[in-house]
């Protein structure tokens, strides 16, 4: 894809000062690395980093849960939900497929944001348009809002010291409002990194003065997708697009906790359908025994027969060791399972663990 | 970028040391930086006989798996054992510490399939 035809955040003028790579992503042109996706990754882990995350898509939805249809697209329950909480759970095709999977932000009652994936952003919106009643107003605010992650343990002393003492009483999947940039904007205690951290959600016009402010602060260094992704996926969080689709369901994924059997939604009938004739396949954590890395689209064996495909590999940096996660087929997915990683190039010797890879993150702390 | 004179170098961006009837073989300063941190060193054994332009080893980035060829056909007389324990120094030192292999020169004509380090930097140039 040409360059020209990707879309730039507003902070892709400050990116390119920085010396970042750039790469396609989600449709976008995004900072991949600065410095290097090791140190940004270490960094994030012992400090703090900030990342740009311009790219996904925000929306708003007034109206009452049920009157408006919104209950019914997500799996989760938000008649439930405080004001004030942040929920993640998906949107499922009638199949069971994972339209997306999103986080849901109770603003007040009858007013919510839902934050969802850039290369899925006008899908999810159709899908929205499409299954909410007339009582609901949708709207798309992704233009005029800005999204930065701070992540690290060292993000709650920062921002408490340049935004507020109140950053304190925010809970995990918590958020609060505050005047620090510009008019009402959103913190919240959420991330992918599996650290102690903050999503800001700012005007697009803020977004420059928000970033240099936290730069300025010499704990904070910026990182790019290449060390989110990393970090992510040390924590064995999923990546849409590439561990789930609209072709996996929840409980393949293994994210069958945020999915609410005791109320309705679309996807709801063949999930129940699924659990009572079983899984084929289900997503699985395993790691190398060496620094050799399991690598996307990589096969999976396990006693002499093909079994499974990996989705998502790279490097640890923490655990220095290679870490993948994959849909291996059932029976062959019981933890301390040996299974073997085969590429044109290479096949490594593999085991079948529990997730999290990485036990110290500090997310919840 | 830094392309050293008195090298040797490949499309693929190796480089290549003359030392009498050797050549030290390692992987150039815009090879480092395009693959980014590498995380895993394979190398061959002592002994092994390498093709000019085949695969001499692989290695691995944070985000990929990548091949390193030959410069020369020859034999494998050395190895870089550090690179192995810390590929990190491939990136620190990539013409100086972070050399892969040495190799025995079977073929001194090969030579003319390289190129210099001003045809190099053009090359490299051409790139981006």
């Amino acid at each position: 894809m040409e360059d020209t035809l990707l879309r730039q955040t507003p902070l892709f003028k400050l990116h390119k000062a920085l010396g970042a790579r750039l790469a396609p992503f989600g449709g976008w042109l995004m900072p991949i690395q600065y410095k290097g996706i090791l140190t940004e990754h270490q960094h994030t882990r012992s400090s703090a980093s900030l990342f740009d995350i311009c790219h996904m898509g925000e929306f708003m939805i007034y109206g009452d849960v049920v009157k408006s249809g919104i209950e019914n697209i997500i799996t989760f329950s938000l008649s439930g939900m405080e004001i004030g909480k942040c929920h993640y759970g998906f949107m499922l095709n009638k199949d069971g497929g994972i339209i997306d999977d999103l986080v849901i932000y109770k603003l007040a009652e009858e007013k919510y944001m839902i934050v969802v994936n850039a290369a899925t952003k006008n899908k999810d919106f159709a899908h929205l348009k499409e299954n909410l009643s007339t009582d609901a107003k949708l709207e798309d605010i992704s233009e005029d809002t800005a999204k930065l992650d701070l992540q690290g343990p060292l993000s709650r002393d920062i921002l408490v010291k340049l935004v507020s003492e109140r950053v304190l009483d925010l809970g995990y999947y918590s958020f609060g409002h505050f005047a620090a940039f510009g008019e009402d904007n959103i913190i919240s205690r959420t991330g992918y990194t599996g650290e102690l951290g903050y999503e800001l959600y700012v005007k697009t016009s803020m977004a420059e003065s928000l970033w240099n402010m936290l730069l300025a602060d010499e704990r904070i260094e910026p990182a790019g997708l290449g060390a989110r992704d990393t970090l992510r996926l040390e924590m064995g969080y999923p990546l849409y697009g590439q561990d789930i689709d609209d072709k996996t369901t929840p409980l393949e994924a293994g994210l069958e906790h945020f999915v609410d059997f005791n109320k309705e939604f679309i996807g709801k009938d063949a999930l129940i359908k699924q659990k009572k004739e079983g899984l084929s396949k289900k997503l699985a954590s395993f790691k190398t025994d060496s620094r050799r890395s399991p690598r996307h689209n990589d096969k999976i064996f396990a006693e002499g027969k093909e079994v499974g495909i990996v989705t998502s590999g790279s490097f640890s940096p923490s655990l220095g060791m290679g870490i993948g996660i994959g849909y291996v087929e059932n029976g062959y997915d019981w933890l301390g399972a040996k299974i073997t990683i085969k590429s044109e190039k290479s096949e490594l010797e593999a085991k079948i663990i529990d997730k999290p890879f990485y036990k110290e993150g500090t997310a919840r702390k | 970028m830094n392309i050293p004179e008195g090298l040797l170098y490949t499309k693929e961006h190796e480089w290549a040391k003359i030392e009498g009837s050797k050549v030290v073989v390692g992987i150039s300063d815009y090879a480092q930086s395009s693959l980014g941190d590498i995380t895993f060193v394979e190398l061959p054994k002592v002994g092994d006989e390498v093709k000019q332009f085949k695969t001499l080893t692989t290695i691995e980035s944070v985000k990929a798996a990548s091949d390193v060829y030959a410069p020369l056909t020859g034999k494998v007389v050395k190895i870089n054992e550090k690179i192995v324990n810390s590929p990190e120094v491939v990136n620190q030192s990539s013409y100086e510490d972070g050399w892969f292999v040495v190799l025995e020169i079977k073929d001194e004509n090969e030579k003319k399939n390289l190129m210099n380090a001003a045809d190099y930097k053009t090359y490299v140039e051409g790139l981006s």
